[in-house]
């Protein structure tokens, strides 16, 4: 498929997702749809670390809790609207992720991703504890009435909810694209392929680490901060644990590490496939759904670690 | 915070600490045979603490006579796995080898909590039971016997390592593998075989654990980390340090919990990893 | 008037030790701007370790290295490369994700950071080396010689005074050898300072313009190829006592 015909395509699809809060009106299937871009979006997050830097954090949901409780702390206590505390989350994720990763980053293979887990659990803890900011209850947002762009927030339907998520996944796309095609991309890339090879061509591995890195945890506050604003309650449990973390990564793998649309992809079947599943096996689903993910990871490792992007590539290159 | 109670923590750490050495001695032998780091180890742990619980459930089994079946059971595990999934992951990318065992690690624990449910289960009045009292200090003897239990299978592992052929023929393929292979030991049938018994001490482990502890779905997750950093501490592949490392793991988390704040323990430990693999990126006495 | 040629790489007694091993033992010699410098050796005798040193991918125990008057033994990999410092290795390390043209971008963008720029530097590199016909293949389908080529031009594209080569025949079959030695006899032509390592005999000693000739960790000889060639403690080192005359 030509390149004209791809982004031609990839138009038509814009449009359609566009047009289809206004035609298919019912929430659940656009609550459906936001938590596909909100899942396709912090994957690509993640992919600009672990897919095209090759640094594979099993911990990046701290940088989407510390988006949730920032927005949502200073909403709480200074009254600032939630797009302020966006951009201050995604500021302090990014200041998170350059305190992380100056040690963890001098670590490579199995040890940097086993330190991500250690990070995880231990800001985990920490959250867990820290009453101040609700510890293991949590908090809830303050629910402003009436419903306003202002405040983010929207009680009557889930229509802007819908936009807002698409337009921060097609930033998050748009980001990732620009990378690809910089300096920036290829030395994330060289950095991946072989560390000590990019050092000899002069590449700063450690700097540019970090770079990736705060590209990656900026983007996947945003994340955090949209979800404390459409779920209007944030914990540990559901903004900070490893099964987050694993999830993001599992929709990268499976749709395509370090690939531009992976992440959509891996996102498009695992979020239906994961509301099926809880619909249709009731309260057991939460282990039915594991289950395939489970499976699903294992066999994408083994048959095809480049995920149903590579997939695809191989197919075309064999049918052209 | 009177000397006792440090001295009673110290104790109970170093007790604690030999099981962890158990746990990650498996870990780190498969990691010195083929650079993989089995993302599941947590869960081969909680399955050999439900394989216990129900021997004890079912057919009225303490977890100490059942030990050799629940080591044995887990020793097929790891073959198995091995065979089904890992022999096929072996020249991947470390992106596919960690996320093979990952995949593997959830599956696992989505298939306990499917067939058993999450709540808590306990294996109760084992054969080692109650307290023993020495000089002012209280000592269970579940985890008493849990210890030695531990201790003894490690020796065992480290007798089978360093003085029977194929120990060494184990050891020499993690050194070098082509080497070893030239000489005609049979690569392929020691990674099943590393797996085995790396899975074996596993089980041995969680059969000693289920003396005590608490068994559901989820209790894999923490040994597992624990035992990740015991294996870091000690240094991937190096076997015999797990011993020393564990000790230093399973007191760390005791002082933690006494010194700061039992929430806090964990955190502790997770801690203390990261500055040692980053003042000794091998461990304090890895190899890699 | 003839001035005396600038030193560009002035190796002051280096030495390393990996334990009771003396890899490399109180090492000095100098490059020239634009010199062909031949580094032979047997195998153990601390060449590849030498050249870990002056790239910043070792630490010595001792001595000094200076770049242009510039201290360099103790900067990192990629502050070396950015001084001017190239490199290729003797296993070869080629980005296999990537096409050949994007391989030696990663080289050009240390001298810029356009890529429309990067792209025209690589491909001027790639023909340099002659692989441009191969530009948009994966690197990963490319021969043992080509992928020799594919490193030189992605060192190349850095720009470098001076290059320091690990090996330029291992491995690569007879026929491409020649090829091989002209481009690298071009590539100092052009003014790149270059620094061999090489086993093929007959290649070292045609090309350099003077060897160095390291045993068990020493410089036993440092000159012209033809007085190294008749150093007797050199015959020995290779050859072993029997052939000394």
């Amino acid at each position: 498929m030509s390149r004209g015909l791809r982004w031609a395509g990839a138009s038509i699809a814009l449009v359609l997702l566009v047009a289809f809060p206004l035609i298919v009106t019912k929430p659940f299937p656009r609550h459906v749809m936001i938590t596909i871009f909100l899942y396709a979006m912090l994957a690509q997050a993640w992919n600009l670390l672990a897919g095209y830097c090759g640094q594979i954090s099993l911990g990046h949901a701290v940088f989407f809790g510390t988006g949730a409780y920032t927005s949502t702390l200073l909403l709480k206590y200074l009254d600032l609207t939630p797009w302020g505390g966006m951009l201050a989350g995604a500021v302090v994720a990014v200041l998170l992720s350059q305190c992380i990763g100056y040690p963890v980053f001098r670590l490579r293979g199995h040890y940097f991703a086993i330190a991500t887990i250690a990070v995880g659990e231990i800001i985990g803890t920490l959250m867990i504890n820290w009453d101040w900011a609700g510890g293991a209850r949590g908090l809830f947002v303050p629910i402003k009435r009436p419903d306003s762009w202002l405040n983010f927030q929207f009680h009557q339907s889930k229509q802007n909810y819908y936009y807002i998520a698409l337009g921060l996944l097609l930033l998050a796309l748009w980001i990732t694209l620009r990378v690809e095609r910089s300096r920036l991309g290829y030395y994330l890339r060289a950095i991946r392929e072989d560390q000590d090879a990019a050092a000899s061509l002069g590449i700063p591995v450690a700097a540019y680490k970090q770079r990736a890195m705060a590209l990656s945890a900026g983007l996947t506050a945003l994340g955090g901060t949209f979800y404390a604003q459409y779920v209007f309650f944030i914990d540990p449990e559901s903004v900070f644990p490893t099964a987050l973390s694993i999830l993001i990564c599992l929709v990268a793998v499976l749709g395509g590490v370090g690939t531009l649309w992976g992440p959509i992809v891996g996102a498009a079947i695992l979020i239906p496939l994961g509301e099926w599943t809880r619909i249709s096996f009731g309260g057991s689903g939460k282990a039915v759904d594991l289950l395939v993910y489970g499976a699903l990871i294992m066999i994408v490792s083994v048959v095809q670690p480049g995920g149903i992007m590579a997939l695809a590539k191989r197919g075309r290159r064999r049918t052209g | 915070m009177s000397a006792e109670v440090i001295l009673q923590g110290l104790v109970s750490g170093l007790l604690m600490g030999f099981v962890y050495a158990l746990i990650a001695a498996g870990l780190s032998l498969i990691f010195g045979l083929m650079e993989i780091v089995n993302f599941a180890h947590g869960e081969f742990l909680m399955l050999a603490m439900f394989a216990t619980f129900w021997g004890w459930a079912l057919a009225k089994l303490d977890p100490l006579t059942s030990l050799p079946i629940t080591a044995g059971l887990l020793f097929l595990l790891g073959v198995a796995v091995y065979h089904g999934l890992i022999r096929w992951i072996l020249g991947a990318p470390m992106l596919a080898q960690i996320f093979a065992t990952f995949g593997l690690a959830i599956f696992l624990r989505a298939a306990a909590q499917a067939l058993w449910g999450v709540d808590f289960k306990l294996v109760k009045s084992p054969l080692a039971d109650g307290r023993l009292a020495v000089g002012g200090l209280f000592i269970g003897l579940p985890q008493l016997a849990a210890s030695i239990g531990a201790l003894a299978a490690f020796g065992f592992l480290y007798w089978f390592i360093t003085r029977t052929e194929t120990g060494l023929a184990l050891q020499a393929t993690a050194q070098d593998r082509q080497a070893a292979s030239l000489m005609g030991i049979d690569t392929q049938r020691m990674f099943a075989l590393g797996w085995g018994i790396g899975a074996a001490c596993v089980g041995a482990a969680g059969a000693l654990l289920a003396m005590f502890f608490y068994i559901f779905p989820d209790v894999g997750a923490t040994f597992a980390l624990l035992a990740y950093v015991t294996v870091a501490l000690g240094g991937f592949g190096n076997v015999p340090a797990t011993l020393a490392a564990g000790v230093v793991v399973g007191i760390v988390e005791v002082l933690a919990g006494l010194l700061i704040a039992p929430a806090f323990k964990y955190a502790v430990v997770f801690a203390l990893y990261l500055v040692v693999v980053l003042w000794r990126p091998q461990g304090l006495f890895g190899r890699f | 008037m003839d001035q005396a040629p600038q030193v560009l790489l002035d190796v002051r007694g280096v030495t390393k030790r990996f334990g009771g091993l003396v890899a490399n033992n109180d090492i000095s010699f100098q490059v020239s701007v634009g010199e062909l410098v031949g580094i032979i050796g047997p195998n153990g005798a601390g060449k590849s370790t030498l050249f870990d040193l002056l790239t910043g991918f070792q630490t010595a125990d001792a001595g000094e290295v200076l770049l242009g008057g510039q201290p360099i033994a103790r900067l990192r990999p990629d502050e070396i490369s950015r001084l001017g410092v190239a490199r290729t290795f003797q296993k070869l390390r080629p980005f296999t994700q990537m096409t050949v043209l994007e391989n030696v971008m990663v080289g050009a963008f240390q001298k810029t950071t356009d890529p429309a720029r990067a792209r025209r530097e690589a491909l001027e590199a790639l023909e340099r080396v002659g692989l441009a016909d191969k530009a948009l293949a994966h690197a990963r389908v490319l021969s043992t010689g080509q992928r020799k080529r594919l490193e030189l031009a992605r060192a190349l594209a850095t720009k470098p005074r001076l290059m320091l080569m690990d090996e330029v025949t291992g491995g690569v079959d007879l026929r491409s050898i020649p090829g091989l030695v002209a481009l690298v006899r071009e590539l100092n032509a052009a003014g790149t300072a270059l620094v061999v390592i090489e086993h093929n005999m007959g290649v070292i000693m045609d090309i350099s313009r003077r060897i160095v000739a390291l045993h068990l960790g020493e410089v036993i000889a440092d000159g012209p190829p033809a007085t190294v060639g008749r150093d007797p403690r050199v015959v020995e080192a290779y050859l072993g006592q029997a052939y000394v005359r």
